[in-house]
């Protein structure tokens, strides 16, 4: 995120702490699918995401004043989403042991590669099947806590490791292994199934193949 | 020193980011040349990250955003 943004927001802050309480709603908008996709990651329900995201949002709201403006508006935001979810596991026993213990990066998976000798791409246009965002949907919902949240803030909502690191509390150096661990995983789930989705091409004298 | 294909997989996600280094890209880059099977992983790595990255692959509930603001709306009266 950039610098112009972080001006705005701490001038939508400002204004809100003054008394322009409505200009929250703008505030929290860019916020909203990153708290909802991080909190999903963590509680992996819909239904549970959704009320964790709205208690985050009201936190957000009656702890504004106490944000420093020292990170992101939007770091701040998912840190605090974040500690909603980590609760929420706690208060319900941990069904997975994993999404407590953010630390360990020995977790073991396979991180060879599927072994190719050619690849077609897929375009993005594919996605209107809607099969092919159910496979993909799968297969980051299989990865285990500590890759998945991962890739759902810096390749999916495009955060840079800066703030990703920032927002999950974690070191630099451990996003960016998380996050070769979670494509290697998710290469090799998906590059096999996602073949089929490769546009037919042309074989000579028009002729498809 | 050429590098094999397994050092290559281990750069595959800095390379995707632009985070290697001149000198390693350089190395990959030649080993991409003639290896087939890097090429693949690596094109097929790339096009995963795009697919995921998707706004389609993950939306948000119907009427997220609205219960969301309904939500804001009675803390805001209550403040």
């Amino acid at each position: 995120m950039d610098h112009a943004k972080s001006q705005l927001d701490a001038e939508l802050i400002r204004r809100i702490l003054a008394g322009e309480k409505l200009l929250f709603h703008d505030l929290i908008r860019s916020c909203e699918r990153p708290i909802y996709l991080l909190l999903y990651s963590l509680l992996r329900n819909e239904a549970e995401a959704e009320d964790a995201a709205q208690e985050t949002v009201i936190k957000v709201y009656t702890n504004l004043h106490l944000f420093r403006g020292d990170s992101q508006f939007r770091t701040w935001v998912l840190s605090i989403a974040r500690n909603e979810g980590l609760g929420r596991l706690r208060k319900i026993g941990s069904r997975r042991e994993d999404s407590l213990d953010a630390g360990n990066d020995d977790q073991g998976g396979d991180f060879t590669p599927a072994i190719l000798t050619s690849w077609r791409e897929i375009p993005t246009t594919a996605l209107e099947q809607s099969e092919l965002a159910a496979i993909l949907r799968k297969a980051i919902d299989g990865l285990p806590e500590i890759y998945r949240n991962i890739v759902l803030l810096r390749d999916i909502e495009e955060m840079d490791i800066r703030e990703t690191a920032a927002a999950l509390e974690i070191s630099e150096g451990a996003v960016k292994v998380r996050l070769h661990r979670a494509r290697a995983m998710l290469q090799r789930v998906l590059a096999p199934q996602l073949k089929a989705f490769a546009p037919r091409r042309k074989g000579l004298f028009g002729g498809f193949r | 020193m050429r590098i094999d294909c397994k050092h290559v997989w281990q750069h595959i996600s800095a390379y995707i980011d632009g985070d290697v280094d001149a000198a390693l890209r350089a190395e990959i880059d030649l080993h991409l040349e003639t290896c087939e099977i890097c090429s693949a992983v690596l094109d097929s790595t790339r096009n995963v990250v795009i697919l995921v990255a998707d706004e389609r692959v993950f939306e948000l509930p119907a009427g997220f955003s609205r219960r969301l603001h309904e939500r804001i709306d009675r803390e805001l009266a209550q403040s």
